[in-house]
């Protein structure tokens, strides 16, 4: 078996002339809670439904669980869960109609997942779907998604919508499912906390484009943040490299970068500067840094960057 | 066993730090004592909702650092005796805890004589309330 659910390599997608997706190398490692992050419109669910073998790449190929993703057997299908974004259900169905409806396609199905599922997020099995809340549809689409022991989960953007309550439900949910070593999450997602507390790994797709690709871990140590104090006016930042992001202030400016290394250290210190502090960072803010408009200067972050 | 840890997400510090911090925090104030067994990973993982992994960098960090030791088999317990630094890690832990220290001193204006008076009087109050007597206003 491969060390990796997930294997992409130049997985492209084009709309007409539009390049939604641009030739991804991608490598999710099985039993990782792997983050796959970026900003509205970046191609994160193209990605996804080309993984998943409802949109045809236009070049490249990926593998999932070892299979073609373009031709995904029926044995590779009953051991992926995946989750679409929206929450679909039939409206119609109650809760138990709907089990009943999916555990049809199953060979392997546990009642006992199912319902816990069901009872952790507080549903009914009567209830019908169009009467449930947001967060109710969310706990219902989570337990016919996890019902069958899938090996390998994907779930574009998850917690979209869902109230404080149901998001931390979902999320320990996540954690519970890889109690089994071998089970991968691969997730999207905008709520940067919750991908904080569980990722082991992030993506970051940026215009289509991979702009990162490493353990969270290596990801907040590499974006590093600085304050510098000048006493007469505040020299221009443009020319630093690796910059990500500058705001300047009163005689003073607040600069973010990605790979900071000496030769960063000696052009700071080049500005004459009074002085120079390393300023924390949290994770949101070095996110928002890195993708934001100023982070537009291919900058990579990965295991092997220095 | 419920260990009362609490991460705050979306802090400017790592959790795996938060937790290494606050585990040592619990230890000195004596909420945590030796021979206490701690959760599992995967049992703290699941009480704070992180990655496990992230949980088991901390115990691992805690374990390196002698606050917390593996008993084979069994699990994760407070150590019996904090093992001994190595004087460079003593010294190394110290200087930065002084470097903090300081440059809030010096950022508040204090002089040297009166951050040694401020020490001295910090001093006197912990040994104090360590022999149980009280402390007044």
């Amino acid at each position: 078996m491969s060390d990796y659910a997930i294997e992409a390599h130049g997985l492209t997608k084009y709309y007409g002339s539009r390049e939604i997706v641009s030739r991804l190398d991608l490598a999710v490692p099985r039993g990782s809670i792997f983050g796959f992050l970026g900003r509205n419109g970046a191609g994160k669910s193209t990605t996804i439904r080309m993984l998943m073998g409802l949109v045809e790449p236009t070049r490249g190929a990926a593998t999932v669980l070892g299979y073609d993703c373009r031709n995904l057997p029926p044995e590779a299908r009953a051991r992926i869960g995946y989750l679409p974004e929206g929450h679909n259900v039939y409206d119609w169905m109650t809760v138990e109609q709907c089990r009943n409806f999916q555990s049809a396609f199953h060979a392997r199905w546990s009642d006992k997942i199912f319902w816990g599922v069901i009872d952790h997020f507080g549903l009914k099995s009567k209830a019908k779907a169009k009467n449930l809340s947001r967060g109710e549809r969310a706990g219902l689409c989570l337990a016919l998604t996890l019902a069958p022991e899938p090996d390998l989960l994907v779930l574009d953007d998850p917690a979209l919508g869902l109230d404080p309550v149901a998001r931390r439900s979902l999320l320990e949910s996540m954690i519970y499912v890889t109690r089994k070593e071998d089970r991968t999450i691969l997730f999207s997602s905008h709520l940067l906390a919750d991908v904080e507390r569980v990722t082991d790994r992030i993506a970051v797709l940026d215009g289509g484009v991979l702009r990162a690709d490493c353990l969270l871990g290596t990801f907040q140590e590499r974006i590093r943040r600085f304050r510098l104090k000048f006493e007469g006016s505040v020299p221009d930042p443009a020319a630093l490299p690796k910059l990500l992001h500058s705001t300047p202030g009163d005689h003073e400016l607040l600069l973010t970068f990605a790979n900071s290394d000496r030769d960063v250290q000696d052009r700071l210190s080049a500005l004459a500067p009074t002085r120079i502090d390393e300023v924390p960072i949290g994770f949101e803010d070095a996110f928002i840094d890195f993708i934001g408009d100023r982070g537009r200067k291919s900058l990579f972050l990965d295991e092997s960057a220095q | 066993m419920s260990i009362p840890i609490q991460i705050s997400v979306g802090s400017n510090i790592p959790i795996y730090w938060q937790i290494v911090d606050q585990v040592c925090k619990a230890v000195a104030a004596g909420s945590l004592v030796p021979g206490d067994q701690m959760p599992s990973v995967r049992a703290l993982a699941e009480q704070l909702v992180v990655n496990p992994n992230t949980v088991a960098r901390a115990y691992s960090d805690l374990v390196r650092d002698g606050v917390l030791e593996t008993h084979r088999g069994k699990g994760v317990y407070v150590a019996g005796r904090r093992s001994v630094f190595s004087k460079e890690e003593q010294d190394r832990r110290m200087d930065q805890a002084l470097d903090v220290f300081l440059h809030e001193a010096m950022l508040l204006g204090l002089t040297g004589a009166e951050i040694v008076d401020r020490l001295s009087a910090k001093l006197s109050v912990l040994s104090k309330s360590s022999t149980g007597e009280t402390v007044d206003e």
